[in-house]
């Protein structure tokens, strides 16, 4: 229970309306720090809506969205801080971001939340090395001196630009791709670069890692790869992950908190084991409205 | 469009095929000459009144160039594929690239001397002024076009509006505060890049064919500020007497104190212009050198990145609108120098000189160049103005027409559009994606192995 004691992200009366239509409809949820966090349900269930919502993508109708990057996500304090009507506070104990207020490359660089796509959204024309130093860029703009010192080659910048390429190394070795690192990025088979949009991410160094589907269109021995370069992120990088996926084996493999999305509205929260048994979760993926049905499918795939 | 999709489509055409295809290109050539080269409407040699001529001969011999062109292009395509394919799709290697950038720059430096050796000062002038100048000039309009276009991805067709705005700002500061070149040109260059800026703002959020048309629209505005707001810019008729470029405060005319009389030289006109082309040849260089190594700089893979895809920039945390704008107006500062140097260079300008015309010449530069590459980039300019000039400058074509074929008012140039647009369809044909369609990546582990074009994405445009 993690996402109770220590929450990393704090979603609360989140709504998304799109003219008439509402996407998500008074959505609360929290992630915790260092969990795996899924965000499941049908499709058109309003997860990617989610997803656009959390990375600044879109602003949402109502709602608050707020982002513990150090710290503890106190209740008290960010409603303290969202009366002062300020995107960020840093204390001594924790810096809070208000993400609905941030516009989206700030979310990206300043309150650390990184994410990939479900349709698959590399520099295609760049080499795989290149997609990495992309993801390095506020870092090396800096070190650059917004550009000056980098046009007359300062050590600093070589010495900056050095690190990102050592970084970079390390998470091409870490999905296997460094044979390929000179190679077009859309050159790659699907599966490469779908770990290389994750390791790309990684390179802007998160607190939260939103991956919208993973394992989509990826085999079985991939999707057991996936699985293990997903521990390890989370494990050893200081790197907390929601996720959205269709792909159960995953989900139920390793994550640690699962929240159920229907209609925009949340229908389930909780453990992997607890969501699973949840008449409402098995009702709304196989669509059975009737309690007595319901009990028959049960029975059936042995729930 | 359909002559092209069945050779596309069909891998071995056979003979019938090829003709009937062949009659097809004839049939559309006849139908499209009747209305423009059949009738023609011109006063009658000896009455003055204006009469209808009939020109079955002219429509003919186009016809025939259709059917046996068409015949010649299917005949060559059908013949051998397997080779041809195999050729294209070999990449440059980056030693041939080095050769041809080391060579390239060697020609362009010795390039004044061996002309005046060869052709004496006189014959000079010409082969350095209408060449040399006029082509450099374009390169480097084109290497800072590339920024926008090829490298960001953001289609401009208003860019003569910062040539524009650097040729003016270097007139009017000339001529109103008496300030020089070299003062002049930096400011400028600073100018076009604000107005960079402010035609960056409005487009930020426009995409392809609607950033395209707002900044053609840009360019249509500088251009009719400057012919209707006469106090300020003279109006359509222009400035002229603008103060000549200075060699460290000397001038480049005969007269004592001048460039010839301080070095004891005689006077030559020569003298001037090589100065001229070794300032445009620096200009161009810096133009060059700055976008090379930004290219290597976080700002320049920001660049591509943002022509490649714009939403994951922004997931990266790339801020798009100061990417944008950047690009917009470090392209717009080039653009501005270049428009300085135009103005130093003639002495006079007016709106005459920056039509869309120009914009589109520059803009065909980068396309032909292969979008993003700068030495692509050069051999276009070369290519087109070069030839553009060429056609200028055939008097003995003229001469020919007019002695042996009794055309007396033949004039080549008149010819460029149809040449042009006749290069710019075989290169479509040929190498759709410019001269270099590869693309060079700014960093690499072990190898630099070019991009191939066809992964290379071409932007908002």
């Amino acid at each position: 229970m993690r996402w109770k004691s220590d929450p990393l992200l704090v979603v609360e009366h989140l709504t998304m309306r799109f003219g008439g239509l509402v996407a998500v409809n008074d959505l609360s949820f929290e992630a915790g720090r260092g969990d795996i966090t899924a965000l499941i349900g049908p499709n058109g269930a309003g997860k990617t809506t989610v997803f656009n919502c959390v990375t600044g993508f879109y602003k949402p109708t109502e709602g608050r969205l707020a982002l513990a990057r150090t710290g503890v996500a106190d209740k008290e304090r960010i409603a303290a801080l969202t009366r002062t009507g300020k995107r960020h506070d840093k204390a001594a104990d924790g810096e809070i971001y208000l993400l609905e207020r941030m516009p989206g490359h700030h979310i990206a660089w300043h309150a650390r939340v990184a994410r990939t796509f479900q349709n698959i959204r590399l520099f295609q024309g760049m080499t795989v090395l290149e997609n990495l130093m992309v993801a390095h860029h506020n870092r090396l703009m800096l070190a650059s001196g917004l550009t000056f010192l980098g046009l007359f080659g300062a050590p600093s910048y070589l010495a900056a630009e050095r690190e990102a390429v050592d970084r970079a190394k390390y998470w091409l070795d870490r999905i296997g791709l460094m044979d390929r690192a000179d190679d077009p990025a859309g050159e790659l088979p699907y599966g490469a670069q779908r770990r290389l949009e994750i390791a790309r991410a990684m390179c802007t160094d998160p607190v939260l890692l939103c991956l919208d589907e993973p394992a989509a269109g990826l085999n079985p021995r991939e999707s057991a790869e996936l699985n293990a370069l997903l521990n390890m992120i989370r494990d050893e990088h200081n790197t907390s992950l929601l996720l959205i996926e269709h792909d159960m084996s995953v989900v139920m493999q390793i994550s640690d908190h699962v929240v159920v999305l229907d209609y925009g509205t949340k229908i389930s929260d909780g453990t992997p084991s607890e969501v699973r048994n949840d008449p409402k979760v098995i009702a709304a993926y196989l669509g059975v409205a009737d309690e007595e049905e319901l009990a028959e499918v049960e029975a059936e795939i042995g729930a | 469009m359909s002559l092209a999709s069945t050779t596309a489509a069909g891998g071995d055409v056979g003979w019938a095929r090829r003709l009937k295809d062949s009659a097809f290109a004839a049939v559309i050539t006849l139908v499209l000459c009747i209305p423009i080269i059949l009738f023609h409407a011109d006063s009658d040699a000896n009455t003055g009144q204006l009469k209808l001529f009939w020109r079955p001969v002219a429509v003919a011999v186009f016809v025939g160039l259709a059917f046996f062109g068409r015949l010649l292009v299917l005949t060559i395509q059908a013949a051998p594929k397997r080779e041809k394919a195999a050729k294209v799709a070999k990449p440059v290697s980056a030693a041939v690239t080095q050769a041809i950038t080391i060579g390239g720059l060697a020609f362009v430096v010795l390039y004044p001397p061996a002309t005046i050796a060869m052709m004496g000062a006189g014959g000079a002038l010409t082969p350095i002024d209408s060449y040399g100048i006029q082509i450099l000039i374009y390169v480097m309009l084109g290497w800072g076009l590339n920024i926008v276009v090829g490298l960001a991805g953001l289609l401009d067709l208003g860019y003569v509006a910062f040539y524009a705005v650097g040729a003016y700002s270097y007139t009017l500061l000339a001529t109103t505060f008496h300030l020089s070149f070299w003062i002049c040109l930096p400011i400028a260059g600073i100018l076009a890049a604000t107005w960079g800026m402010i035609l960056g703002f409005p487009v930020l959020r426009l995409r392809g064919d609607y950033l395209a048309i707002v900044t053609l629209a840009f360019g249509e505005i500088i251009r009719s500020v400057l012919v209707n707001w006469t106090d300020f810019s003279g109006g359509g008729a222009g400035i002229s007497s603008i103060p000549k470029i200075t060699f460290f405060g000397l001038v480049f005319a005969d007269r004592p104190g001048g460039f010839d009389d301080y070095f004891g030289l005689d006077y030559s006109p020569i003298h001037g212009k090589v100065f001229l082309y070794y300032v445009i040849l620096g200009l161009a260089l810096i133009t060059n050198f700055v976008t090379m190594r930004l290219r290597r700089l976080p700002i320049g893979r920001a660049w591509e990145a943002l022509r490649e895809d714009e939403v994951a920039c922004r997931s990266l945390g790339l801020n798009t609108t100061n990417t944008k704008l950047t690009a917009f107006a470090l392209g717009a500062f080039f653009g501005g120098l270049a428009g300085s140097f135009f103005a130093v260079r003639q002495g006079f300008v007016s709106p005459e000189s920056f039509t869309f015309n120009e914009s589109a010449t520059i803009l065909a530069i980068v396309v032909l160049g292969g979008m993003g590459s700068q030495i692509g980039v050069a051999f276009a300019a070369v290519f087109l103005i070069g030839g553009f000039e060429l056609l200028r400058q055939m008097d003995w074509l003229k001469e020919l027409m007019s002695y042996y074929f009794g055309i007396a008012d033949f004039d080549p140039a008149q010819y460029r559009g149809l040449l042009f647009g006749l290069g710019m369809v075989v290169m479509m044909v040929v190498r759709p994606r410019g001269f270099v369609s590869t693309r060079a990546p700014s960093i690499f582990l072990k190898e630099r192995k070019s991009v191939s074009g066809d992964l290379v994405k071409e932007g908002h445009g």
